[in-house]
């Protein structure tokens, strides 16, 4: 038992204590939690602004009158559903290469073509949740808040948005923690995130172990305190239901 | 009943089974070193990355190149089978530490790192790292790379000589940045697209780099010199036997023409 310590211990100092290898991890942990930080924002951003495209569309394109507004908004519906197919019809990592290699070939700024590809990808997948939601609230609402005298945006804004949210908030937060951990193909474009982090490191002691089971806790970690936070907004957004 | 038997019998069945199973396991595991031993009188085994050209690649189904004709040659001298196996280059030294390959053969060099896990044998080629820069590159030298105040994007691929050296004398003295990248034709396409400022990789690839893109070009004076070797498990009992006939071939030339071969043949 004390030689399975003593052997574990010996691998720690390897893989993490000599040559301040410990550094590669840290490095990547802020990495991978800027680009995930900032693709969130970029992703819900994206995805409200086409989730309500797309509902306003699928909810008055029957008894809209032919015109001006008409064509804008059956143009912007079109938009986001190529957007839609598109991202959603196309892996991560080919995203993110062809936003490295092709799009921003001449930038060199690779947290920022991180968060462009991961956040773009992200605001597909969070508009069909934002949506589902904004659809499910029952048309009684949006009527009650038209007849108080709220005009369309309004009546979005203070009724339908709020009470979708709390009904996507489940699957909204499983969108983000795939995000997080999506973003470990980041190494790919020779970004150091933690799970590259973790290769580098291999790659200088050649003990597998220890540097993957390490960055796959500090994943699990992230997660665990995530979903906990979460759980507590979902808890507080229950207090107004009784 | 019957129902219940028939359940009973099944579930009896696949518990005898696992029992077998976890059996095997177990025995395996103690029989393991002595199996090997006897296989490894059958069988050499090389571990190698066949995407380094012109040490091991494949021409259509089959890896040859440096490295391969080299370990076949050893092979044949000792007496033994000789078989190949293509691994990721970082699985290497795991694969032989673990007994499932006799020995690794990769365009491998010589690391204080690297003989952490494995023993090497006597070298049996050199290798030469150079710097790929654009045309137009303000770098004209490899000394421009340690200039004082020098602040260069390098790009390597993860975990070769080059990643190592460079991450220590160039990252480490705060010279510059190092971008590691899952390939080194990767690297490359980031080099001529003006991301990164050079390319640190070997010299073979690096002309075939160099050929296949337009505006690149290698240094003059070479990033390093390494002595490529094979690596062994700990104390293995081969690495002597390879050392001998790794001898004889050198001294009889099979080795220098080998090499001719694939190299000063162009």
């Amino acid at each position: 038992m004390a030689e399975w310590l003593e052997q574990i211990q010996a691998q720690f100092e390897l893989n993490f204590i000599s040559d301040d290898r410990w550094r590669y991890v840290v490095d990547g942990l802020s990495v991978t939690l800027k680009v995930t930080f900032f693709a969130v924002i970029l992703g819900i951003i994206i995805g409200v602004c086409i989730a309500i495209i797309r509902s306003t569309f699928e909810k008055n394109k029957g008894e809209m009158p032919f015109g001006f507004n008409k064509v804008v908004l059956y143009l912007l519906n079109g938009m986001g559903q190529i957007y839609l197919t598109v991202i959603r019809g196309t892996p991560v990592v080919v995203q993110l290469m062809i936003m490295y290699y092709i799009i921003f070939a001449s930038s060199n700024n690779k947290v920022l073509v991180a968060v462009l590809a991961f956040g773009i990808n992200s605001g597909a997948y969070v508009a069909e949740i934002v949506r589902s939601g904004i659809m499910s609230v029952d048309d009684g609402q949006f009527e009650a808040g038209r007849s108080l005298g709220f005009n369309y945006v309004q009546t979005m804004r203070y009724i339908i948005i709020p009470q979708a949210f709390k009904n996507v908030l489940p699957a909204l937060a499983n969108e983000f923690i795939v995000l997080l951990k999506e973003t470990s193909v980041a190494g790919y474009v020779a970004l150091q995130d933690l799970t590259k982090a973790g290769d580098i490191i291999r790659s200088r002691t050649f003990a597998p172990f220890l540097p993957l089971v390490g960055i796959a806790l500090i994943y699990l970690v992230m997660v665990m305190f995530f979903t906990w936070l979460v759980g507590k907004l979902e808890r507080r957004l229950r207090n107004s239901e009784r | 009943m019957k129902k219940f038997l028939k359940g009973f019998v099944s579930a009896t069945m696949v518990f005898a089974m696992t029992a077998a199973l976890a059996g095997c396991g177990g025995s395996n595991e103690a029989e393991q070193p002595a199996e090997q031993e006897d296989s490894a009188k059958e069988t050499l085994i090389m571990a190698t990355n066949a995407e380094f050209p012109p040490y091991e690649y494949y021409e259509g189904q089959t890896i040859i190149g440096i490295d391969a004709e080299i370990g076949a040659a050893i092979a044949e001298k000792l007496g033994y089978d000789f078989k190949i196996e293509d691994l990721a280059f970082d699985s290497i030294i795991p694969a032989v530490t673990s007994g499932k390959a006799s020995f690794g053969m990769a365009g491998m060099t010589v690391t204080e790192d690297r003989l952490e896990s494995v023993d090497f044998s006597d070298s049996y080629a050199t290798g030469i790292q150079v710097v790929i820069v654009k045309e137009d590159s303000p770098i004209t030298s490899v000394d421009d790379l340690f200039a004082e105040g020098a602040n260069h994007t390098v790009g390597v691929q993860t975990g070769t000589t080059g990643d190592i050296y460079s991450s220590d004398d160039i990252e480490g003295e705060g010279l510059g940045t190092i971008d590691r990248y899952n390939k080194g034709a990767d690297a490359v396409q980031s080099l001529a697209t003006g991301k990164i400022d050079c390319v640190i990789i070997d010299k073979e690839p690096a002309k075939a780099f160099v050929a296949a893109n337009e505006g690149l070009k290698i240094l003059d004076t070479e990033y390093a010199v390494e002595d490529y070797a094979i690596c062994f498990a700990k104390d293995s009992a081969l690495t002597e036997k390879v050392n001998g006939a790794l001898k004889e071939l050198i001294a009889d030339g099979t080795v220098q023409a080998i090499v001719d071969k694939y190299i000063s043949a162009e």
